[in-house]
């Protein structure tokens, strides 16, 4: 019994984005026959401890648990009564975070509708879908054509040939070498094998591609270019696990996970659905504030590289955008700015929010209409200028 | 698995008994980390912990130790770490004396010296491979572990799950008495979920009022119970405010002292601005308190009445 009911909620949690397998059904079940079933907190926190990975989880967790806990049986009901609405709709869609639960509780599966529901559950069922709905609600939605394979095959070509606009850094583990210092250890393994030479083995510290965040505009009019970066950083994101991607406009959200799939249209129609603030004003600064007081010590941890990328032209505040990118400059490995709407090209840093940027960036890549993959592919090989040159 | 504890190690009953158990060693902690500590100890598996810097998850581990009266090991973990420094090495020095000694009385027998030279004796135990090596189990801390680079996750999941390492000279060395592993993390990264899987999970909460009134109360003796409610009370409300960093329980355990020594009764606007670098690391954080913030929550701790009028 205990065991049919955590199989039931562990399949819930799944549904819902969790890893929850089979041997964490199995854990679990050793977890609350520890435990013991007298008080309902310390089941709780046993099941959290054995189905958690990350805090963000938790309170998706403990909804699931609350609702399945009092009476499994409206949960099965509520799954019921959620499935014609969802799979009505029929492509794959992906609400917000928070709706992750309902999604899940929504899930098709093959149990036969339970016989008789009672009405308030109807009710309550009622309510849960009118809330989904207006958590759903989006200022904009950006609207990405499907790839072309000619396209697709760019990006992929991009992401891979084209080096980073970024510094290699020094890692302080080491790896072989052909010189450097010598690899006692190696060294005498080689003549147990070989009892009567010496090669000497060597190490040398090891160089690599710091992380990478990018930070990506996605104001109107950064418009034209979402498409574009989104595909660029998808391919990055395949290739290169260490990326992690936000994007900004008045608020900022972050699609990591959303680009970690393996179609790209699929990963862009997520990172769609996430977030919700397409084409609307930018807010560099306090978008800039944000990442500065809850990511960038989570995402910059190990000498990661930050790759801004926007035309510099904000609503915000100047002395705050100031102040915030100088902060983002001191805890980022290197700041590489690339701002896509340089017209011209004799650029004037003119407007007060690329003037307020410019002395705060390591890099700056101007590009000239960009209009293309191959575009951004020539902009990231161009050699970067001095910000501090710019300005007079 | 069949292997036990060792001798002389009594694990705790129940989630209560490790309640107060740890509180005989003077750390006080909420149930729902008793609990996770508890399964932790009976189905033998690792206790991630993940939270803010200072809330007391190395401390935990030091607590553990003491209440089982085992040795604590630990792995301070840093960028660059590796197998040589966590969990063996071989004693190259002494290996080439070896040879040297062999040479000199001609009497190189290379199946011998091969043998002799791959010993247990020639190796150097680090903190994990000590973890598996001892009679009594011991308490396993690898500490921030997010500062170690991902190779070094890949290591630990051999060490974690089957409680063994393998040195490709010797073969694999299975651990007698397993040892409770805890792992913390200040989530500067994220841990790979493989590991994250073989583990018990836990995020450690910045404690409530009450609960850090205790633990203040117990690390930092000295003070009055007005002053122990007030700055419980003030570092709380600062909490909430949008900061950089909030201040851990560690930096209230250090500002109560420092307001100790300073010889203050209460908080007062002025002690409190000159002490602001014990609580707050950030200049951008301390400029704002100072700017305005002080005052507004010291008047609020005034007009709940847990501070004298100016």
């Amino acid at each position: 019994m205990l065991a049919d009911n955590l199989v039931h909620f562990s399949r819930v949690l799944r549904a819902a984005g969790l890893q929850a397998g089979p041997d964490r059904v199995l854990a679990a079940i050793a977890a609350v026959e520890a435990v013991g079933l007298e008080r309902r907190e310390d089941v709780r926190a046993a099941l959290a401890a054995v189905m958690l990975d990350r805090h963000e989880q938790q309170v998706l967790f403990d909804a699931a648990f609350d609702t399945f806990f009092r009476d499994p049986k409206l949960l099965e009901q509520m799954m019921y009564l959620m499935l014609p609405k969802i799979a009505g709709r029929g492509e794959k869609v992906r609400p917000p975070r928070a709706n992750r639960l309902a999604e899940a509780l929504a899930a098709p599966r093959e149990t036969p509708a339970p016989d008789r529901a009672p009405e308030n559950a109807k009710e309550e069922i009622q309510f849960e879908a009118a809330f989904t709905y207006s958590e759903r609600e989006r200022l904009q939605r950006a609207d990405f054509e499907s790839m072309t394979v000619a396209e697709f095959e760019l990006a992929k070509t991009l992401a891979e040939r084209v080096p980073l606009p970024v510094k290699p850094v020094l890692r302080r583990r080491h790896e072989r070498a052909a010189r450097g210092s010598i690899d006692l250890r190696r060294t005498l393994q080689g003549m147990a094998r070989q009892p009567h030479t010496l090669n000497a083995a060597f190490t040398q510290p090891r160089r690599e591609m710091p992380a990478l965040v990018v930070l990506l505009d996605i104001s109107g009019s950064m418009e034209r270019y979402a498409r574009l970066f989104l595909h660029y950083v998808h391919g990055l994101t395949r290739r290169y696990l260490k990326v992690q991607t936000f994007t900004f406009g008045t608020r900022l959200t972050n699609i990591t996970r959303c680009l970690r799939h393996r179609d790209v249209d699929v990963a862009l129609k997520q990172a769609d659905a996430q977030v919700s603030d397409w084409k609307g004003g930018t807010r560099i600064a306090s978008c800039l504030d944000d990442f500065n007081r809850h990511w960038a010590r989570r995402v910059l941890g190990a000498n990661a590289a930050v790759l801004l990328v926007t035309d510099g032209l904000d609503r915000d505040d100047q002395g705050q955008l100031a102040e915030a990118a100088a902060h983002l400059q001191r805890s980022a490995h290197e700041l590489v700015w690339l701002n896509p709407l340089l017209r011209f090209d004799g650029f004037e840093p003119k407007a007060a929010g690329v003037r307020a940027l410019l002395p705060h960036v390591d890099r700056f890549l101007p590009v000239h209409n960009l209009a293309s993959l191959a575009d951004l592919g020539r902009a990231l090989r161009a050699p970067a200028q001095n910000p501090a040159s710019l300005l007079n | 698995m069949t292997a036990t504890a060792g001798p002389g190690l009594s694990l705790p009953a129940s989630v209560d008994d490790v309640v107060t158990r740890l509180a005989g060693q003077d750390y006080v902690c909420d149930r729902r980390l008793a609990t996770a500590l508890y399964l932790s100890l009976t189905l033998k598996r690792p206790l991630f912990l993940e939270g803010e810097p200072g809330v007391g998850k190395t401390e935990l581990a030091k607590a553990l130790a003491a209440m089982l009266g085992t040795t604590l090991l630990r792995v301070q973990c840093y960028e660059g770490l590796d197998v040589a420094q966590t969990a063996y090495e071989w004693n190259v020095a002494r290996q080439m004396v070896e040879i040297r000694l062999a040479e000199a009385a001609h009497t190189v027998d290379h199946d011998r010296i091969l043998h002799s030279l791959y010993s247990r004796e020639m190796l150097i135990e680090r903190p994990l491979l000590q973890a598996l090596t001892q009679t009594r189990s011991p308490v396993l801390l690898i500490d921030e572990l997010d500062r170690a680079d991902e190779p070094f996750d890949a290591f630990l999941l051999e060490v974690l799950a089957e409680n063994q390492i393998t040195i490709p000279e010797l073969g694999t060395i299975r651990a007698a008495a397993p040892p409770f592993t805890l792992i913390t993390s200040n989530r500067t990264r994220e841990i790979h979920d493989a590991l994250k899987r073989r583990c018990l999970y836990h995020w450690v909460e910045f404690p409530d009022v009450e609960r850090e009134l205790q633990i203040v109360r117990l690390k930092a003796p000295g003070a009055s119970e007005r002053l122990y409610r007030q700055v419980v009370e003030f570092v709380q409300r600062m909490r909430t405010l949008d900061l950089f960093k909030a201040p851990g329980v560690a930096e209230t355990i250090d500002w109560t002292n420092a307001l100790v020594a300073l010889n203050s009764m209460q908080l007062d606007p002025a002690s409190v601005n000159d002490t602001l670098g014990v609580l707050l690391k950030y200049q951008d954080d301390i400029v704002r308190m100072q700017g305005g913030d002080t005052a507004k929550l010291l008047d609020e701790l005034r007009a709940r009445a847990l501070l004298d009028a100016a």
